[in-house]
């Protein structure tokens, strides 16, 4: 393999690092209208009135929009597969406002300054309503935050809006309350995880025009074209045709793009006024108006023999969704589906229940996916049933956890919003993972010392599995058009969000083709231009779209033979195609002269094909992680010392790239596990809107991380890739939660892991 | 009012409104290098130097780089020094988003001039307000200790 398996350099990167002007807001016409949001200061209310005469009178704004100037069509924003598995609970203005940030009104100006004036003339008049700020006790509560009578959902998400319910998931299998009582062994603990904040470095942002053919343009920072238009034609009444999408370079998602954020606003302003228009989110709305990770809590019961042969895992959830029900059922079923059939060895499994509405800032797709919420809950349960078994915790996974060739008829049952798929792991180098990991931590001597002093080391460990794709749903397509120079151009609905999918995918249409990564022009994505793809998310784009691309490739090289053969008039089997030259036994031609003769004098044609793939499975990355902390008795305080990451996501098409896509989802995984916490008063509004209060780890706070790929192989992957986009995220928690309790004694079963709670439990402990 | 700054070696005469932010106003004259990426000085993606020296251009008045100097990455494309920190870094993939790169390279390229063979705690330091949430930050540090190693 020449192309694949290499640590190329990125194709745009040298435009990204010289700052050309490539995303969103860089890009947009300088006579765009600057589009304002006015946005609830309550957490639930209904507008009276709205008085937007002062607004409007004032010179240099030219549009105000409320929500008795839009249309009313309900529609999730969540970017995901159709038919949509998240409930129609969103107007685009509606006369309810359900979170401190919601949208109330839009004002479009001539510049920013007088757009932020006429926001301030605004006069509103609300009915403040009882808002439910606490999700244990939403279900039933007697404030109903979506009373309204057009509210939907497809007929496999089981929404009960009159009990603040936007989905509910059951499934189970075997007798679990016989195998509990059978068993030797019993943990049964509740743990919670807080909601956590995207943090992508380039805020929201759109803008729209209309082109000569009187059609409506967006330019987003999404990771969803295929969807944004999708669902913009819905909220909007239009036709998709009418619509056209294109996503330029993107600042960072993490799923937080996985929706539609201002793209309705501008849209509407462009329809209303004919003239271009941009909103880009201050830091301020993008902590308070978009999408956090979904808290979730977990009472985890586990059953074991006393050789610490899991017999029983039974998973009870609560999801809090915020005011809408954005990826509420599918975060839920990944809790449970991406989690449990890493113990497949039990004989009892069972998972549900609810996902709640409160008036908090809606919860969305974010990296990890439910899976990372659900993983520190059963990875530090499993800690702890190591130590009421006295054994070792690498023991207790080795003895239960998955392995090459395997199943779990959890596969099956569980997908995401539906059914699954039944698989087989083909690949599946989870065993390697852990105990590579354990020698590079030097477990055996660091798990056993002793723990004395003030300052107190401790290790701990997790493991975890994603996907790749959501097998049987999400569909990825690509184009390639030979160039008549020998080059081609690569036509991807896939979003490069950061990832370095461009380069990766490039890299696979050139492994195929035999031909160097550069003679291969990646484009993505234009809903015009591009063939579908669902977009960025789901850990898909290298697997689903890669897969995509390769048959791209494969068709064309036959196409390529094919045209030679009519060019030397010989049978198609007599000819070959090696990557430069077009040969039969007597005769060569070079690609370039082919493609030159084609364009412009013989046999004359295009030579373009397309490929498109949908898994018919989902194979797992897997990733054992290793912590080592420092905690210091006196203040709580926990250092991460070293952090060591064993990840198995097949063969790595560039293993750089790879590489940093763990490091990165490692550093949000620390992130989460200690620092990141967002804060709400007792009125629901948010006192972590800025990076100030919002703590992101900063380059001081990530000391030792140590990535390590396994060498793997999965079959159905192209060139034995899996996915890598998400696995890295999901382990900080748990290993470093038990670390600390293997450091100091004390177990933090609430997210994040902050001074506080250790100093707190420590006291606790020595009473 | 009316200011002069001599952007990437170019006098410019501007008018601005004594509001208004130097980042927003590099921005309207179309050093679309320079990001905004936060309300409140914290992230660094929107970093320029004034007279060589690295500054939050969301946190400084433009009247206040009346009669300075200020240099953005797209002043710097023919820098060698440049050169050398972003094939480094696009050498380790530590370019991912991109959106904090210039700001980052611009800290890295006053670093090298500010630290004499300093430590990496030194290096983390002074590139602490230059936040990514890409790349876990390790990558870019290698890239970071390679052009060190190699330049000085
Ligand atoms: S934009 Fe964040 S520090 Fe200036
Ligand atoms: S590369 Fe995306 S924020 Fe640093």
């Amino acid at each position: 393999m020449k192309e694949v398996k290499r640590p190329i350099n990125k194709v745009d990167g040298y435009g990204l690092v010289s700052g050309q002007p490539v995303y969103t807001d860089d890009l947009a016409p300088k006579n765009s209208l600057v589009v304002k949001i006015l946005r609830s200061p309550h957490a639930f209310a209904r507008i009276k009135n709205i008085n937007t005469e002062k607004a409007k009178s004032l010179e240099g704004v030219e549009c105000v929009l409320t929500y008795k100037d839009v249309p009313r069509n309900i529609f999730t924003r969540a970017g995901q597969g159709y038919p949509e598995p998240s409930p129609y609970d969103k107007y685009i203005l509606d006369e309810y406002v359900r979170y401190v940030g919601d949208e109330v009104a839009v004002v479009a100006a001539r510049d920013e300054f007088t757009a932020e004036k006429a926001l301030k003339l605004l006069e509103v008049e609300y009915e403040v309503l009882e808002p439910v700020l606490d999700f244990e006790k939403s279900k039933g509560s007697k404030s109903i935050i979506h009373p309204e009578k057009d509210y939907k959902s497809e007929s496999f998400v089981s929404s009960d809006p009159k009990n603040n319910i936007a989905a509910t998931y059951e499934m189970s299998i075997g007798d679990i309350e016989k195998e509990i009582e059978e068993s030797d062994v019993v943990v049964k603990e509740r743990f919670y995880t807080q909601a956590q904040a995207h943090v992508m470095m380039e805020p929201h942002a759109a803008y729209s025009y209309i082109d000569m053919q009187g059609r409506l343009v967006i330019v987003s920072s999404t990771q969803v074209p295929f969807h944004v238009r999708r669902i913009l034609a819905r909220a909007l009444g239009m036709p998709i045709k009418k619509i056209r999408v294109i996503k330029p370079r993107i600042g960072g998602g993490f799923g937080g793009k996985q929706a539609i954020h201002g793209e309705p606003y501008v849209a509407l302003v462009t329809l209303k006024t004919g003239k271009p228009a941009k909103v880009y989110y201050t830091r301020k709305e993008v902590f308070e108006s978009t999408y956090t990770r979904h808290p979730m809590r977990f009472d985890v019961t586990i059953g074991a023999d006393k050789n610490g042969k899991i017999n029983v895992i039974d998973v009870r959830g609560l999801s809090d969704t915020g005011a809408y029900g954005e990826h509420a059922l599918t975060t839920f079923m990944v809790a449970g589906s991406k989690v449990l059939p890493m113990y497949n060895k039990v004989k009892a499994v069972r998972f549900g229940g609810d996902v709640v509405y409160t008036n908090h800032p809606p919860a969305g797709a974010y990296r990890g996916y439910g899976a990372i919420q659900a993983n520190f809950a059963i990875e530090s349960a499993m800690d702890m049933l190591a130590e009421k078994l006295n054994m070792d915790p690498v023991k207790l996974r080795e003895i239960n956890m998955i392995r090459e060739n395997e199943t779990s008829p959890i596969f099956k049952i569980m997908g995401e919003g539906r059914e699954g798929v039944d698989m087989i792991v083909r690949s599946c180098k989870l065993d390697e993972c852990v105990e590579k990991g354990a020698k590079k931590i030097d477990w055996e001597n660091k798990f056993k010392a002793k723990k004395e002093g003030k300052k107190v080391k401790g290790v701990g460990m997790a493991i975890a599995m994603q996907g790749s794709g959501i097998a049987k749903i999400d569909m990825g397509a690509a184009t390639l058009k030979l160039n008549e120079d020998g080059s081609f151009n690569l036509l991807i609905g896939a979003t490069d969000i950061g990832t370095g999918s461009d380069t990766i995918l490039s890299q696979i249409a050139a492994e195929v083709l035999n031909v160097p990564t550069e003679s291969i022009i990646p484009y993505s994505s234009d809903t015009d231009v591009t063939p579908f793809d669902v977009g960025a998310y789901a850990s898909s784009t290298t697997y689903v779209s890669g897969n995509a691309v390769r048959i791209a490739a494969e068709k064309m090289k036959e196409e390529i033979i094919k045209a030679g053969a009519e060019y030397f008039e010989v049978p198609i089997e007599e000819v070959e195609f090696d990557g430069k030259e077009i040969k039969t036994k007597d005769n060569k031609i070079t690609l370039q002269k082919l493609a030159e003769i084609l364009y412009y004098n013989e046999n004359q044609k295009q030579l373009s094909t397309t490929g498109s793939y949908v898994g018919d499975e989902s194979p797992s990355p897997f990733m054992a992680g290793y912590a080592e902390v420092e905690v210091d008795t006196e203040t709580g305080k926990v250092d991460l010392l070293n952090y060591v990451a064993v990840v198995d996501c097949g063969t790595p098409i560039n293993p750089n790239l790879a590489k940093v896509q763990v490091e990165g989802g490692l550093a949000q995984g620390i992130g989460m596990a200690m620092y990141e916490e967002v804060i709400y008063d007792k009125n629901g509004r948010l006192l972590t809107n800025n990076m100030m209060n919002y703590k992101i780890p900063s380059r001081v706070d990530i000391k030792n991380l140590d990535v390590e790929l396994v060498d793997s192989y999965e079959p159905t992957g192209p060139f034995g890739a899996k996915s890598v986009g998400e696995i890295g995220i999901d382990t900080p928690p748990a290993a470093i939660a038990n670390a600390v309790y293997n450091a100091v004694g004390v177990r933090i079963k609430d997210l994040p892991i902050t001074p506080e709670k250790v100093l707190k439990a420590l006291k606790e402990k020595q009473n | 009012m009316k200011i002069k700054m001599t952007i990437n070696n170019v006098l410019k005469e501007v008018e601005v409104s004594p509001s208004e932010f130097l980042l927003d106003v590099l921005r309207r004259l179309d050093y679309m290098s320079v990001k905004k990426g936060c309300d409140t000085g914290t992230c660094g993606v929107c970093t320029v130097l004034m007279d060589g020296k690295p500054v939050l251009s969301c946190s400084v008045l433009a009247a206040s780089a009346d009669g300075h100097k200020i240099t953005t990455i797209e002043g710097l494309r023919d820098d060698p020094e440049f050169k050398a920190i972003s094939q480094a870094l696009l050498d380790e993939g530590a370019d991912q988003c991109g959106f904090c790169s210039p700001g980052l390279i611009l800290n890295v390229y006053a670093m090298k001039r500010d630290l004499k063979n300093p430590t990496e705690e030194e290096m983390k330091k002074y590139l602490v307000g230059n936040l990514c949430r890409c790349t876990g930050y390790v990558p870019q540090m290698r890239a970071i200790k390679k052009y060190f190693e190699v330049r000085s």
